[in-house]
Order: C-alpha cells, then structure tokens, then sequence
C-alpha cells in the first residue's frame, strides 16, 4: 500500500511545482515587472487574506489595477492592442492584467469579469464578443465599483461608461480624399468602390469624403461614380472591371472596404494599370502587402491596433481618478495622442481615436504579419 | 469449482476507505486551496468564492447524467449542442411574444426530446457506437439553432428571468440549491435504485445484462432522454447568466463535461466509478480555474495545465494495476 500512498504523494507534488511554475508565468505575461512585485508579496498578505477588501481599493499608495479583456488569444490584431493597452497604463503608473479567453465566446468573458472583479481591479476594459450578453456581469462590476469602458467592439450603452471607437468617420473620409488627391497630382476622375449600398460605416465615410471634395483645392477632381461590391470578392472585381470600362479616363479609385481593396488591387495588377489607376481606401495590411510592395497601391489606411488601446488605457485611467465619467463634451489628454473629446454614440457616448493609420511601402512588411 | 461470489456490498474496510479515488480528488481541492490562497490574496473570501461556484457550476447540471452514460460505455457529446438549440428555441420563442414561462418549459421539452432522440438512434442502430451517434446529433442541432438565429443573438429577457444565474437565497446561490438537489437525485438513482444496478450491469457487461433479462434499451433510452433533459436545465442557467443567447453558446461544453467525469474516476470503458467523484471533480476544476483566473495565468497556460491533470486522472489508475496486479485475488 505504500506504492499507492507513494503515487498520490507523487501526484501532489507534481501539482504543486505546475501551480508553482504557472503563477510564475501568469505573472510575467500579466504585466511585466510591477505585477511581479504585486503577487510576490501576496503570500505574506495572505495570512490576513480574510480581510481582503483592505489594500488595493482605496487608493492610498496602492497601484490601480487596469484590466483589458479581448475577444480571444492568438489573435494578433488583439495582442497589439494590449500591448498599446499596456504601455499607457505603464505611462500612468498603474498595473495592466491583460486577458482573454481561449474561446471567442460571451460565456468565457463573463467568467474573467468575475475573476476580476473578485481582484477588485479599478477598471475593465473590453473588446466584447457580444454586445448585449455581458450586461449582468458588467453591470455586477460597475455596481462593485468597478470602471468599465469597451474598446474595438462595443458592448450596449447600459453596460459601459464609454466606447473607445477605432477612429472618427469624419477623418477616415477627408483623409481617403486628401490621399488620393495626392497620388492623383490633384486633378482627374475618381470613383469610389463601397461595399453594399446600405451599410452604414461606408454611408457615413462617402458623406465625409464628398463634403471633403467640396473644398475649393478639390476643383479639378470629379466623383464619376459610388459602386457597389457588396463586400463579395466577385462582385467587386467585376464592379472594378466595369468602372475600368465605363471610365476610360478614371485617374483614382478609393475603395473603403477591405474586401472592396483587395478586389480592386488584384483587377488593377491583372490588367497592368499600375501607375495609370490609383488605388486606395482601407484594407487589411496582411491582404494588401503585395500590391502595396508592387506599387499598385501606393499606401491605405486602417486604424492602429496598438493607438485603440494605448487610448483606452488613458480613458480607463480618466475614468478611475475621475476626471472623466463619461459624459458628452468630457476631454481627455491621452499621452502621445493628445486630447480626445467625448461625444454621444446612440444612448451611449464614445471617444474617437481621431486618424487613420497610413500603410505604405516603408511599414507594410512589418505590419502584414500583424493583421 | 466452487462458483465465485461476487458480493452485493463491498465489505468496508479501513482500507478500502482509505483508498478510495475520492480521497485523492479530496485532497487535490485541498491542495488547489491551499496554493490559491497563497497565491492570491482574494481567493479565500466567501463572497468570491461563492460567485466563482455561481460561474462554473452550470454544466455541472450535465455532468450527473453523463456520469451514467460514461459507466454504461457509451458517450455523449452532443450534450453542448442541445444546451445551445434549446437555449436559442427559449430566446427565439421569447422574442416572438412567447410568455417567458411557456418559452422556458419549451426550453425543457426541446432538450428533453433531443436527448431521446439520441437515445433512439442508438438503440435502433446497434452497428454504430454512440461516440458516432451524438457526433452526427451535435452537428444536426447546432446546425438547427444556427438556422434559427442566423448568427444573431436573441434576448432581452424580463428582470426576473436573471435571477437564475445572478441571484442569491439568503446567502446562497440560487444555482447551487437547484444543483445540490439534482445531485442528490442522481445519486440515489444512480446508488440506491435497481435502475442504478443495471447500468453499472450494461457497463460490465451489455451482452450478458440483456441475457439476464435488463432491458438495456430502454434503460439507455431513459439515461440518454436524461441527458438530454439536464442539457436543457443547464440552458436555462447559462442563457439567465448571458442575458442573451446566441448559437454558438456553450461552445466546447461537451469537452469540458467529459473531463469533469473522467476525472471524477468513472472510467470510459464503463462499469467503474461513483457519482461523488464526479461531483467532487466539477468542484476541483471549478475552483482550480478560477485560482488560476485570480492571478491571470493565461488562457492556453490554463488548458494545458487542465489537459495534464485529466492525463493524470487516466493513467494514476493504469498504474495502480501495474504495480499491483494482485488486486483481484
């Protein structure tokens, strides 16, 4: 019977060198050096662990814990996001938790919000993967004191204080027309390749953009035509190959959809217009690496993964000293982006990041295997 | 020969008390609390810990029936898939105008009719084995439930509707009174009923139990329509928790019951194993991932470590026989 005593003790230690060694590594991936120096001392704080609602909460020399939940791991897009997440909570002098579950599901985030605020953190921040299922559980942690903002993918109004959108619609659609004015010398035909003809985002994108093109310095260029690809890759070949036919003279397409682009990219290769049509818009810089290496694509925009949460962590840290609630006309200066204004979105109220980011020849490698 | 008796009751021993599985699963929660104390300052604090039961304890529901289907050798996993097609019928109907209370009885009756529906096709197709069977009903209703929603979510329930899965009686929470009463239930059925003996029987042995005269097919009809029935319950749980329901809700369950059992000592060739095991290893996993949750270990760290301890539970009893093949004499 010794043998057998003698395999459950050998089960016990294994255990305990596995929970031993992944606190260790939870540690380093939870926030670097100053979560390190949080947990190590935990164990002699947790002789008096009973008393647990003592030390971080109420502020004293405490560092404030920042949590940010993202949809799922081994999702790139995601990680560059903590990490600017991270960055501007180090800035900010707090701790990060950075989190997500192994399943893009609502279920698993409810189960890290509870987590989290079992840790009494000073402020959630999420990307949700549904926008109405974690409002019992991110209400619970608003009620226990908690911030609570969603970033990228929003949650409803009643579950937030505020949204970090990924960028303003005004700038992405002014910015699209500066760009192709400048690849198309500020003068010739242009036509816009959108994704179906009601989807909202792209609507209020073209709005924008046709409110740019009435800036006097815009006199020489004319929108021929807004065609639609319906975010089909099929679709939006052919609606590029009849735009191509239609308007022999087309100078510029801006196609602000990245299947729209991507379509746009591959037509404009096939045919050898590279240099006579100019393309650009918003793709994804993994899609577009080739034809923005070849040229055919000069450079596109999309938001910087890494600014969405760099910002949110500098809202989260507004809204936990209180300088920020949330309301309309709030403004906050967030580091190296300088200040952001809060504005109604809905019932809800958001905060944009503001420019687009620009991918060209210079940064495309870096970032294709990014997103 | 003298023919050989195989006792009705086991006689108690010190021993044998001793050495019981159970103890080891007891033991390893101890050892579980002892390091997520140490860990993390917030681990021991009844409100916490009371919460954390709240967030796993919903498959627990599934676990009780699958236990007696793991000891009859069979399988089921399309128990995630009946959790999502009548979670989504419940939110579906909700939302047409269907009263909450008719909505949820139907959420029972979807679940209950799914789970017979599995057990028919098993007992009407002897050739294929259940593994096969519930891998064909688990595409099928998650296939019906992502035609019923289409990839929306659906829910907007009424405020009572969240007590469910967010609510406390006095001190305790309401999931765990509902579940503490299913577990008894499934114990006495499974211990202290002849319908109990026979599945252990059918485990053994299907073959020589249908001889005997255990009418094995319907008995696994009942187990399987049972499965299907606390798949249902564990909708209800997990829908009041979201808020909303969407298809691919409860994704990965199925898994994630199958290992609470296994390791809860009932062995998948069937016939060994106790309901306790069981019961102690939802706890074990529960509490265990919610320690590792507490000090941020990430989301793959976490399975791997899960993923260790389930081969633990498969091999510690494989080398018990090795080292003491005498255990039969």
């Amino acid at each position: 019977m010794k043998k057998k005593h003698g395999v459950i003790g050998l089960i016990a230690v294994m255990m305990l060198t596995l929970l031993a060694a992944c606190g260790k590594s939870g540690n380093s991936e939870g926030g670097a050096s100053p979560s390190q120096a949080a947990v190590s001392e935990s164990p002699s704080a947790s002789a008096s662990a009973s008393s647990s609602e003592s030390p971080s909460g109420n502020g004293g020399g405490a560092k404030k814990k920042f949590a940010i939940i993202f949809k799922n791991t081994g999702n790139p897009y995601g990680e560059k996001m903590m990490e600017g997440f991270k960055k501007a909570i180090e800035e900010v002098g707090g701790e990060a938790i950075l989190k997500a579950p192994d399943q893009p599901t609502a279920e698993a985030q409810i189960q890290m919000i509870e987590e989290l605020i079992s840790q009494k953190v000073d402020s959630i921040a999420i990307a949700a993967n549904d926008p109405d299922a974690l409002q019992p559980a991110l209400e619970k942690a608003m009620n226990a004191g908690i911030k609570v903002l969603s970033l990228d993918s929003a949650v409803n109004a009643a579950s937030r204080l505020v949204h970090v959108n990924q960028a303003d619609p005004e700038r992405i659609g002014r910015t699209l027309i500066q760009g192709v004015s400048e690849m198309i010398g500020g003068e010739g035909e242009i036509a816009i390749l959108s994704a179906t003809s009601q989807a909202t985002n792209q609507n209020t994108w073209i709005e924008w953009m046709k409110k740019e093109l009435e800036d006097p310095k815009y006199s020489k260029i004319k929108l021929v035509k807004v065609a639609y690809g319906d975010d089909l890759r099929d679709k939006s070949v052919s609606e590029t190959e009849a735009l191509l036919k239609s308007y022999p003279n087309l100078k510029g397409i801006i196609a602000p959809t990245t299947v729209g682009i991507a379509a746009a990219g591959k037509v404009l290769t096939d045919k050898g217009l590279k240099g006579k049509v100019q393309l650009t818009g918003l793709g994804l810089p993994s899609e577009m690496a080739e034809y923005i290496e070849s040229g055919v694509c000069q450079w596109m925009y999309l938001w910087n993964p890494i600014d969405v949460g760099y910002l949110s962590g500098y809202v989260a840290d507004g809204l936990v000293k209180g300088t920020l609630t949330g309301k309309v006309g709030e403004k906050i200066t967030a580091g190296t982006l300088g200040e952001k204004v809060v504005v109604q979105d809905g019932d809800g109220t958001q905060i944009m990041l503001g420019d687009p980011f620009k991918f060209d020849a210079s940064n495309i490698t870096e970032w294709k295997s990014v997103y | 020969m003298e023919p050989r008796v195989i006792p009705n009751k086991q006689e108690w021993s010190w021993r044998g008390f001793v050495l019981q599985w159970e103890w080891l699963l007891v033991v390893l929660i101890l050892i579980v609390f002892a390091l997520n104390a140490s860990l993390s300052e917030f681990f021991l604090d009844y409100g916490n810990l009371r919460d954390a039961t709240m967030g796993f304890l919903d498959k627990a529901f599934i676990v009780l029936p699958m236990v007696f289907i793991i000891l009859m050798g069979d399988i089921d996993i399309s128990v995630a898939s009946i959790v999502a097609l009548s979670s989504v019928t419940m939110a579906d109907l909700y939302s047409h105008g269907m009263p909450m209370e008719w909505a949820m009885m139907v959420c029972l009756a979807v679940g209950t009719a799914c789970g017979w529906i599995n057990g028919m096709l098993i007992v009407k197709f002897k050739e294929l084995s259940s593994v096969i069977v519930t891998l064909a009903t688990m595409i099928i209703y998650r296939g019906i439930a992502y035609i019923l929603l289409e990839d929306q979510a659906a829910g907007k329930f009424p405020k009572w509707f969240k007590f469910l899965g967010w609510d406390y009686v006095g001190n305790i929470p309401f999931i765990l009174l509902v579940f503490a009463v299913f577990a008894v239930a499934f114990g006495w059925l499974l211990h202290k009923t002849a319908f109990g003996r026979k599945v252990y029987a059918i485990g053994n042995n299907a073959t020589a139990s249908r001889y005997s005269g255990v009418e094995v097919d319907r008995i696994k009809v009942v187990v399987f329509t049972l499965a299907g029935f606390m798949s249902a319950v564990t909708a209800l749980f997990l829908t009041a928790r979201m808020g909303s329901s969407r298809p691919n809700i409860a994704t990965g369950y199925e898994l994630e019951v199958i290992a609470m059992v296994v390791l809860g000592g009932v062995s998948t060739a069937g016939g060994k194993g106790r309901m306790i095991g069981a019961i102690l290893a939802v706890f074990l996993i529960g509490y265990l991932r919610y320690g590792l949750g507490l000090i941020n270990v990430s989301a793959q760290s976490l399975l791997i470590i899960l993923g260790l301890l389930l081969i633990f539970a498969v091999a510690i009893p494989r080398l018990k026989l090795l080292r003491s093949p005498v255990r039969k004499a």
